[in-house]
């Protein structure tokens, strides 16, 4: 077997983990549907005096046995997923003598495991275990379109992409998504568990979240840090756009969706900090670049022909 | 919960104030102060995230100083900026789907004819050049007039907040929700003077106020927030300049031939409005252009390698340099792009007196990846009949169902397809080599045995036209490079603001600003923290930490 060929055993092994990780996940949430919640929340001392928050889910969401036992064997095999799909880049920038970040397949894969490592951070650091389901659904999405429909066979780079800026970009890039990625799920969350909030409702799976003022909270971190990094994605683009095309700024379409991107997150961060737009309608903003950013990663290249989508699909 | 902001807190005088308020508030944003629920805002806010105003000096006024003013708080406000970013956001959004003039003319061409209805509405209104409209510049225009009055009055406030002393509680610190009770062995004074000690250990700036120690911390918050929105002026300014000054221009330059840096040098050049026409002198002899190709089975055919030799002379000297794609030249202040290659096919025309009308490279324009090329050969000067020849260049060429095609962009099999045209002399003479289409009027084209006349040529080869009409040779081939010749003055400024655009995000992004204080009550000892961000900023853990330092213990829970 040549190093290419097991890098894309590797990738599809890692998808098809993803794939049971999300099972299992899915099992808890389903196990967790019944379970009242005993909510008295974690938070009492949020916003009064505001001193210590806990972060972590209290032991008052108590879970049934059973969904934490999927709720382990998710959590395990997403370790073993993103072990894989690290093997995979690696073994990718072996076989290619190259940093794996030439085109959409090295770029979806190499996603997928900053996903998964922002994921095991936040799960280390801020006992982030409850976003296990949407966290494994990228995964599974992320490296199941990278097998299946950006498949390409190791080639090396064109001449426009030899550039240390450019790595630096697309690196940066791919973390930054990562991050917009998950404070994207977060906010999805949010609205959940702030719906149900109002309505008294809070059970079931729900409960086993935390309250929506820390979900709220944690997507945040991560959009904060995301944030920065996109500007400098873009500032590095335009840098590397300036040595390879003679323009910083060409208003090309990936161009001008980054942008596009970066106004909504800066709408985002803006309406955090503002009465009327806290809460919901900030959330709803951090969804939708969110779903902006994917759509500029995947969407503007398979649409449209700019001078971006020469990295082949 | 809902508590009223002190108006005093406007003049940024730090005065005991409710809890969660930020009292270094700032926009004019007591409009918004009220939730959707009817209830004040009472979010400990981001430092300077709003102003408290009197209503009085908000609402609409009378008079026309009055509604200015009235229009320059909403101007001015937290809400329209986000409203404006999302505008800008919404009206960027069609130059990401419709092709744009600047960007593709070729493109916006073609959708025109493909939407004869929706078309010319959409040129009207600018979809096709969406960033230099006047709605989509009213938009930033409008974003970066709100910024300024954002950021003046915040600036002025900062500078106060920054050389102010750590906060004082908003009440009695044992009164304060979240506060904690312990007791102590120490002396007040003993306890005062550790406490303080302490948190400042804990980079908090303290200072004591009767029996209370007051402690603060994250003043860059605002700082860097204020310089990242500083920064973004600074972008904008300097690329404003570098567009008013700079120049951007294009040349095609032939193997073995030269570019010098004058006006009549460029085939199209662009200038903003300020632009001097003073060009750095210099010029360039592309001396060979290699390239190299995937020959391998996966992309066959895409580039691997572009490399200009070039020769380069100028005041200082002549010197021998390469341009790469990432690698441009730069002489003075102008810097040399390699944007474009191509090739250029060598042909010799003989008229019909024997004379040699034309002979040189002509420059044909690649039509697709395997660089099949487009291109023309005025010969007006040939006699009897003036001759044009038209058709196209195809490295590796093969003939297919629908004409010659190139299965790949190296000249494995060059070949030159041309159809020819004549007619009678003209008084003027052209210059050949830069025309890719033929200007046919007063021209008929060549016939042969009652068909269209075709050529298809390989190098060496040479073609009798009927009629007595001349002879075709085509020499050989060379290639040429497309350079892009340009100077931005400003381009540092920008990358510098950019830089200092992220660092000051980063920095407020990350600081939290956080308040405690720890007061002595008798033979107890209170303590109580905020946290002045959205997020945890863990002044609950500082304190927690000062306290097990010097030995503060919790009294058993009241019964
Ligand atoms: C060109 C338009 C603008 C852009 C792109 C922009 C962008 C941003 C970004 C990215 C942040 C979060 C990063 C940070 O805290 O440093 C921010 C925060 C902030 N901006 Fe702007 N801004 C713009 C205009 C304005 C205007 C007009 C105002 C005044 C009304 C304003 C007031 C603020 C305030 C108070 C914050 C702090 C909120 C917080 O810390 O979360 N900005 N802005």
């Amino acid at each position: 077997m040549t190093v290419a060929s097991f890098s894309a055993l590797a990738i599809v092994t890692a998808a098809v983990l993803y794939l049971m990780a999300l099972v299992f996940h899915t099992l808890e949430w389903a196990l967790a549907r019944n379970v009242e919640a005993t909510v008295t929340e974690s938070v009492a001392a949020d916003g009064k005096g505001g001193v210590a928050l806990l972060d972590k889910p209290s032991a008052e969401h108590v879970p049934p046995r059973k969904a934490d036992v999927y709720a382990r064997m998710g959590f395990n095999l997403t370790i073993l997923a993103a072990a894989v799909d690290l093997v995979g880049i690696v073994a990718r920038g072996i076989a290619a003598h190259r940093a794996p970040w030439g085109n959409m397949y090295e770029f979806v894969t190499t996603a997928a495991v900053v996903v998964a490592a922002l994921y095991f951070f936040g799960v280390w650091k801020w006992g982030l275990r409850w976003l296990g389901l949407p966290v494994t659904l990228l995964g599974a999405i992320l490296n199941g379109l990278a097998a299946t429909v950006f498949y390409v066979a190791v080639a090396p780079l064109v001449p426009a992409l030899h550039s240390v800026w450019f790595m630096i970009h697309i690196l940066a890039a791919i973390v930054s998504g990562a991050a917009f990625s998950i404070g994207g799920v977060a906010a999805i969350l949010y609205l959940i568990q702030a719906r149900a909030e109002r309505k008294g409702t809070v059970k079931g799976y729900l409960a086993r979240l935390p309250t929506a003022d820390v979900i709220d909270r944690m997507g945040y971190r991560l959009l904060a840090f995301a944030f920065p990094l996109w500007t400098f994605t873009i500032a590095a683009g335009a840098i590397w756009a300036e040595y390879a095309w003679g323009r910083y700024w060409g208003w090309d379409p990936k161009e001008t969706w980054s942008l596009v991107t970066w106004v909504i997150f800066a709408g985002y961060l803006h309406a955090r900090a503002t009465a009327g737009w806290k809460g919901r309608r900030a959330a709803m903003l951090a969804i939708l670049g969110f779903a902006m950013f994917w759509w500029n990663f995947i969407g503007v290249n398979l649409v449209f022909a700019g001078l971006h989508s020469y990295a082949g699909i | 919960m809902a508590k009223r902001p002190d108006p005093r807190d406007v003049t940024g005088e730090r005065l005991p104030v409710t809890s969660e308020v930020s009292p270094d508030a700032v926009h004019a944003e007591q409009v918004e102060e009220l939730d959707e629920d009817g209830l004040t805002a009472d979010d400990p806010g981001i430092a300077g995230s709003r102003a408290r105003r009197p209503a009085a000096e908000v609402a609409p006024p009378g008079g026309f100083r009055g509604s200015l003013r009235f229009a320059w708080a909403v101007l001015t406000s937290m809400r329209t900026a986000i409203i404006l970013l999302l505008l800008l956001a919404v009206a960027a959004i069609p130059g990401g789907i419709l092709p744009q003039r600047p960007v593709n003319p070729f493109a916006v061409t073609q959708w025109l004819s493909n939407h004869t209805k929706l078309g010319p509405f959409f040129d009207k209104i600018g979809m096709f050049d969406v960033y230099h409209t006047p709605w989509f510049s009213s938009i930033y225009l409008l974003l970066f007039v709100s910024l300024v009055g954002c950021i003046v009055p915040r600036t002025a406030i900062y500078l106060r907040a920054a050389r102010a002393p750590a906060a004082t509680p908003p009440r009695t610190v044992s009164k304060m929700s979240g506060a904690s009770a312990y007791s102590s062995s120490l002396s007040a004074d003993e306890f005062l003077s550790q406490a303080q000690a302490s948190m400042r250990k804990r980079r908090y700036r303290v200072r004591r106020v009767g029996d209370t120690v007051c402690a603060e911390r994250g003043y860059a918050r605002e700082l860097g927030n204020l310089t990242f929105h500083v920064a973004l002026l600074g972008v904008l300014v300097a690329i404003g300049y570098g567009s008013l000054l700079g120049h951007s221009g294009t040349a095609i330059v032939v193997e073995g031939q030269g570019f010098s840096n004058t006006l009549t040098q460029y085939d199209d050049i662009t200038a903003g409005a300020a632009f001097n026409g003073q060009l750095d002198p210099f010029t360039v002899k592309l001396d060979a252009f290699h390239v190299k190709y995937e020959t391998g089975p996966v992309q066959t055919g895409a580039a691997r390698e572009f490399k200009a030799d070039v020769t380069v002379t100028d005041p200082s000297g002549t010197r021998t340099d390469s341009i790469e794609v990432n690698k441009p030249l730069t002489i003075g202040s102008t810097k040399v792009h390699l944007v474009g290659h191509g090739y250029a096919a060598v042909v010799t025309v003989r008229d019909g007196n024997g004379n040699v009308a034309y002979s040189g490279p002509v420059v044909f324009q690649p039509l697709d990846s395997n660089l099949k090329s487009a291109g023309a050969i005025n010969v007006p000067d040939a006699r009897p009949q003036r001759i044009g020849l038209e058709g196209y260049f195809l490295p590796t060429a093969s003939v297919g169902h629908s004409g010659p095609v190139s299965l790949f962009p190296e000249a494995l099999k060059p070949q030159l397809f041309l159809t020819a045209w004549s007619g009678p002399p003209k008084a003027e003479s052209g210059v050949p080599s830069s025309v890719f289409a033929l200007d046919k009027t007063g021209m008929t084209q060549l016939t042969q045995d009652g068909d269209l006349l075709r050529m298809q040529l390989s190098p060496g080869d040479s073609f009798v036209l009927p009629n007595g009409l001349g002879l075709v040779t085509f020499d050989g081939w060379q290639r040429w490079v497309k350079l892009q010749v340009s100077s931005t003055p400003g381009m540092g400024a920008i990358l510098a603001f950019v830089l200092l655009a992220v660092a000051g995000m980063a920095v407020s992004l990350s600081i939290k600003p956080r308040r405690a204080w720890l007061m002595v009550d008798g033979d107890q000892v209170w303590t109580a923290g905020t946290d002045r961000v959205d997020g945890r900023s863990g002044v609950g853990e500082d304190i927690a930490a000062t306290a097990a330092e010097l030995g503060l213990e919790r009294p058993p829970p009241n019964p």
